[in-house]
């Protein structure tokens, strides 16, 4: 990818990366906004990112196409996908719209603008191409950084005060500041007995024998599962996961595949479903 | 090729950006869409400066990257401390002008 | 010499701030305060007339330039006071009869325990009324104008406590108001026209405004003379206006304040003068009011509602003599004079009747009086003999003049109006002979009141007494000392203007037309109530009585036209406010209100609603902008 090949028109080759690779950039953008796990989203976001950094390098904006892979793609995918752990990375969202009109109405102003961008695209005169060559004669860090420190001094110097006042203001606004002290373990165990509520240990999670991970609630003697089993932050999350239909389920498949083996078929095959559950 | 392209391709990244924000209630996604839309932005500038041989339309962009990078830093933080609030990441959800 | 005249209007100016704001401490003296300084101010106008009597007749106007009032570039109105023989004329009236009646008040109101406010009403009346004669411009004469009718409405409702006397206050006030809107409006039409209303450079400018503008200004300077004068059809004001004390009804409403209309008529004479047709339409309203007032007084049993309607009658005189132009300016005015006298002296004689009568103003409840006051009976027939006009006395010197100009008109209208002019001085003669008659002869009438009180009717005191005398002595001798050699002609002729007219019939001739009319009214009215006794209950009587006691239906007229006409046009306004103004006051909040119904709607707190707006907002900008690039 030649500075001379840059200045006047684009080579096949790089309209051959730009079809491929802008498809691609394309299709990451539409997963983005439509995958159901943020987490999805974000990978897909990050394959956009890189597909522009390519972009940058073809058009000749090499430092670009490098920060943008480091900084944005390396840094800022990788503190979305931080937020999205902390948030709950097994969560999916519902796409059913809520409020009404919404989705129309969005789709609408979309395309509109979309529309009214590529007519004004269409529309503007853009013959002249000069290049980026002769602006990059003596190389693009060097180019850039001339102009960072000459006629945008100012900006750049605001843009380090913007950064030092997000990072202060990120810390104001995660920190929590305690109004008491924290209890010690001891005063925590001293106030469930005088409430006299589980004063021993809380149960633990998990079905023996069969699930064993912590976000399995433990079975009651009746076979409900009981909350108090699993963290507290997958009971917020909602990732707690229901397993004691399974095993009746798993009773009731095998009894049906036996009774047709047998050739009794006047049972209806049903599935074993628990109420609550079903009215979710 | 018409290096006219790119900004059809940035146009096109930004609309869908910018529908998603408004379709998605998720919040981190709904950042996400802006960042998208904000990379589109940068993808312009760049042709940009390509077409007038100069560049200013990179330096923009870099700056752009740096902003970007600042309002990532406090919108997670937002997000998060609403999230410990509310229990959720849904914009929807905070829809009064209380707690 | 110049420096007196506003000396004239401060001394009773002084008086009314005195009494009114003096407190209870001047109840003492209070009247006799006022007495003086209004007695100061006749000084002060004997001192300036005698003064005018030295000059020469064209040296005679003498103006005093006190402050500028209003200066504003091109509207320049000065509080300016010009002394001529005109207002000369009014200031002696005005002062002397005034002077006598703040000396009359002092006997009649002595039982009043407001009596101190009284003399500072009459006081600010006569600084009021002096300044009405003496401004050198229009607006000044406004302000003097409605002076006099604030202390005529405070006078009048004098006694508040009477609901009549409190209504017939408001009535007076109403009434005027329309007639100052005239005046009002005729300065404004003066200031547009001539760009100026002093009296010098509007009366010489004159000739350079067209008639029909003329006829504006004239009209409506009319329009104010009649309610001011109480002339049809602003006439309905004056006889309810007698609920107020009677030496009001003698100062205010018959000797000087209800002749303001006249005055202006003369002192306008000039605009008059160039325009025929409002001249012929003052001479309309005098000759109308001067039979309606007169049959009015013909029917009233109340001694000062009659009176009332001879007041009405003699301005009619008056008014009509004003509007035939320079042959009536003189006569007018010297009309004016004795009647000023005799009306004054008769109001006097009845307010000095009713102080001996527990107040009882009714005729029919009199009768023989003749014998209990004698000094009140021969100053009241003096006045009853100068007003009908008896040979040698003021009245028929004056209304003499009056009869002979209006035939001296000549024409059609010259007939009509003389002839009118003698109708009327045929019922005067009958009307007062009736008062005459019910008043002092006869049997004695009166009765018990509810309380059983019978009256005891008593001469009045000295202090009521001379006052009546003097004016008798003015009544009896007033016009032949005017008349004989044209004393009076001469005095005011470089002021009004004089001619002769050409007469159709001689002056003998209709000398002798009205004798024969006064006496036929005298005849007739000793027919009906010298021969026989007259009923202590009115008679039922004819359809024209019945009417006349109705004052002629005047109210029953504004009330039909006027006050339902404007109960209608409320109506039909209030109709219309509540359909046309409400409904579309209403129907705009109504529309308000359902359009933020619908639009807090797009309020909903969720985010991406308004971020929608947001990105709708800029597409429409976008669009917008790419719309002009492409225009």
């Amino acid at each position: 990818m030649s500075a001379q090949l840059a200045a006047y028109s684009t080579s096949t080759g790089e309209a051959f990366q730009f079809w491929v690779l802008g498809t691609v950039a394309v299709i990451g953008a539409l997963c983005t906004v439509f995958m159901k796990r943020a987490v999805h989203s974000a990978l897909c976001l990050a394959a956009t990112m890189i597909v522009l950094a390519v972009f940058y390098l073809a058009n000749g904006a090499y430092f670009l196409g490098i920060v943008q892979i480091v900084v944005y793609t390396g840094a800022i995918m990788m503190l979305f996908l931080f937020v999205v752990m902390l948030v709950g990375v097994t969560a999916a969202d519902s796409l059913k719209e809520t409020i009404k009109g919404q989705r129309w109405l969005a789709l609408l102003c979309g395309l509109g603008f979309g529309v009214l961008l590529f007519a004004g695209i269409a529309h503007a005169s853009l013959k002249d191409f000069n290049g980026i060559g002769r602006a990059n004669a003596n190389g693009n860090v060097e180019g850039l950084a001339s102009l960072i420190f000459t006629r945008y001094v100012f900006a750049f110097e605001l843009t380090g005060a913007l950064l030092i006042t997000a990072a202060v203001g990120a810390m104001v606004l995660t920190h929590r500041q305690r109004t008491e002290r924290a209890r010690t373990q001891r005063e925590l165990s001293e106030q469930r007995v005088r409430e006299g509520t589980h004063v021993p240990p809380l149960p633990a999670p998990g079905v023996y024998a069969r699930h064993n991970a912590v976000d399995v609630a433990g079975l009651l003697p009746d076979g409900t599962p009981s909350e108090l089993t699993v963290s507290k932050t997958l009971r917020e999350r909602g990732q707690v996961r229901d397993v004691s239909a399974e095993a009746l389920n798993d009773l009731k498949a095998l009894e049906q595949r036996a009774e047709e083996r047998l050739e009794r078929t006047e049972i209806e095959p049903t599935a074993f479903k628990r109420p609550e559950e079903a009215s979710k | 090729m018409n290096p006219v392209n790119y900004l059809y391709l940035a146009a096109l990244l930004f609309t869908i950006g910018a529908t998603g924000v408004l379709i998605r209630r998720n919040a981190i996604v709904v950042f996400m869409c802006i960042e998208l839309m904000l990379n589109a932005c940068n993808l312009a500038l760049v042709a940009f400066s390509r077409m007038h041989g100069n560049l200013d339309g990179q330096i923009i962009a870099f700056f752009t990257m740096v902003v970007a990078a600042a309002e990532v830093v406090v919108g997670l933080a937002i997000i998060v401390s609403l999230f410990r609030s509310r229990h959720s990441a849904s914009v929807d959800d905070a829809s009064l002008m209380k707690l | 010499m110049e420096n007196l005249i506003a000396l004239l209007i401060a001394a009773p100016l002084l008086g009314a701030a005195v009494l009114l704001v003096g407190g209870r401490r001047l109840d003492a003296v209070g009247h006799w305060i006022g007495t003086a300084l209004a007695a100061a101010s006749f000084v002060i106008g004997l001192v300036l007339f005698a003064d005018l009597l030295g000059r020469s007749a064209d040296q005679r106007t003498l103006t005093q330039h006190l402050f500028s009032w209003i200066p504003v570039a091109g509207f320049q109105a000065d509080a300016t006071f010009r002394l001529d023989q005109l207002s000369m004329t009014f200031v002696l009236l005005i002062t002397g009869v005034g002077s006598l009646i703040h000396l009359y008040s002092v006997g009649y109101m002595e039982h009043d325990e407001r009596r101190r406010r009284f003399f500072g009403y009459l006081n600010l009346f006569l600084a009021a009324m002096l300044l009405l004669v003496l401004a050198d411009n229009y607006l000044l004469l406004y302000f003097g104008w409605e002076g006099v009718g604030l202390a005529s409405y405070l006078l009048i409702g004098f006694w508040q406590h009477k609901p009549a006397a409190a209504t017939a206050a408001k009535k007076a006030f109403l009434v005027n108001r329309v007639g100052d809107m005239g005046l009002a409006i005729a300065v404004m039409l003066m200031f547009a026209t001539f760009g100026t209303f002093a009296f010098g450079p509007v009366f010489s400018h004159v000739g350079d405004a067209s008639e029909g503008r003329l006829t504006a200004i004239a009209l409506m300077l009319l329009l104010a003379a009649c309610g001011k004068s109480a002339q049809v059809p602003l006439q309905s004001w004056l006889g309810d206006a007698m609920e107020g004390p009677t030496p009001v009804s003698a100062l205010i409403h018959a000797a000087t304040m209800v002749t303001a209309g006249v005055y202006l008529i003369v002192r306008s004479a000039a605009v008059f003068n160039g325009a025929p047709g409002a001249q012929l339409v003052v001479t309309v309203v005098g000759a109308v009011t001067l039979l309606f007032g007169a049959i009015v007084g013909c029917a009233k049993d109340d001694i000062k509602k009659a009176l009332a309607g001879s007041t009405m009658s003699q301005i009619g005189y008056m008014v009509l003599a004003a509007g035939l132009g320079p042959i009536g300016y003189v006569f007018a005015i010297m009309h004016l004079v004795t009647h000023g006298f005799f009306k004054a002296g008769l109001f006097l004689g009845a307010g000095s009747v009713m102080h001996g009568m527990n107040d009882e103003v009714d005729m029919r409840k009199y009768g023989g009086l003749r014998k209990y006051m004698p000094v009140t009976f021969i100053t009241f027939g003096l006045g009853y003999l100068a007003i009908i006009g008896f040979p040698g006395l003021s009245g028929f010197f004056s209304k003499d003049r009056i009869i002979e100009a209006a035939f001296a008109k000549g024409g059609t209208e010259g007939w009509i109006l003389g002839g009118a002019a003698l109708l009327g001085a045929a019922i005067t003669a009958f009307y007062m002979t009736r008062v005459m008659l019910m008043t002092f002869f006869g049997e004695k009438r009166w009765q018990p009141d509810e309380n059983g009180t019978e009256p005891h009717p008593h001469e009045s005191p000295g202090v009521m007494t001379i006052p009546m005398i003097v004016l008798a002595v003015g009544s009896v001798f007033g016009g032949a000392f005017f008349s004989i050699g044209d004393r009076f002609l001469h005095w005011l002729e470089p002021v009004t203007g004089h001619s002769e007219g050409n007469s159709p019939l001689s002056a003998w001739t209709v000398t002798a037309a009205t004798m024969v009319c006064l006496v036929i009214g005298v005849a007739a009215a000793w027919a009906q109530y010298g021969r026989k006794p007259v009923p202590v209950v009115a008679p039922r009587g004819s359809l024209l009585t019945r009417a006349a006691r109705r004052d002629l239906l005047q109210d029953d007229f504004n009330h039909v036209v006027l006050v339902r006409g404007g109960e209608h046009l409320t109506r039909s306004l209030v109709y219309l406010d509540h359909t046309l103004v409400d409904g579309v006051v209403n129907g705009t909040a109504a529309s308000v209100g359902g359009l933020s119904g619908r639009m807090r709607r797009l309020q909903n707190g969720f985010a991406r609603s308004y971020a929608v707006s947001m990105f709708g907002g800029a597409a429409l900008l976008v669009a917008a902008t790419l719309l002009m690039r492409a225009v």
